[in-house]
């Protein structure tokens, strides 16, 4: 399923909204999970998941072509758990 | 770094403010807008949100684990885990946004 799929669904669900509508309000759900990650946010939606901030140290890293090693600096990278429910149920146990 | 957490209420109220539903329609729709993509991995699909990033399913094998605290073994059933595997802009958008 890709964004423009899942639109249509929820379209079709609700045809007293504009199909316009719909599209802001996916959007807005994914660019708000975005916007809170970028200011170091979790977001957490239980049964479904937790988004949040990771920390990855500085390292040294390999140039794969020459081999020659380079210093990767310290970042911030996204991050999803799965909440109980989904995990349960991606197993048939719920 | 904030240490803030949004749940579904601050979805729901960013979904208010920007279309003109009702708080409880709002609602709905960010519970649905949820559902939907939990029902597609639940099917087996991977769901990909363009900019945003991809839901993809692994099937992991069987494995015999070991309760860390006690150290006795224990085994471990064959089962479906999800990866979230975020998209560029997204990479960018935290790693810029932390930095």
């Amino acid at each position: 399923m890709i964004r423009s799929e899942l639109i249509q669904i929820i379209a079709d669900e609700n045809p007293h909204l504009y199909q316009r509508d719909v599209e802001r309000i996916v959007n807005t759900v994914f660019s708000e999970i975005t916007e809170a990650l970028a200011k170091g946010d979790r977001v957490e939606l239980r049964g479904f998941g937790a988004f949040s901030v990771k920390l990855r140290d500085a390292r040294m890293g390999r140039n794969p072509r020459t081999g020659e090693a380079v210093k990767v600096e310290s970042k911030a990278v996204p991050f999803f758990k799965t909440g109980k429910l989904l995990r349960d149920r991606l197993n048939g146990r719920a | 770094m904030v240490d803030k957490t949004l749940t579904r209420m601050d979805l729901n109220e960013a979904v208010f403010r920007e279309v003109g539903l009702s708080r409880n329609e709002s609602a709905d729709l960010v519970e649905s807008v949820l559902n939907h993509i939990s029902d597609a991995m639940v099917k087996g699909e991977q769901v990909k949100i363009s900019s945003f990033g991809t839901f993809s399913l692994r099937d992991k094998s069987a494995r015999v684990g070991r309760n860390p605290k006690t150290g006795d073994e224990a085994p471990i059933a064959p089962r479906r885990v999800l990866t979230f595997r975020p998209s560029h802009l997204l990479k960018e958008r935290v790693a810029t946004g932390n930095s």
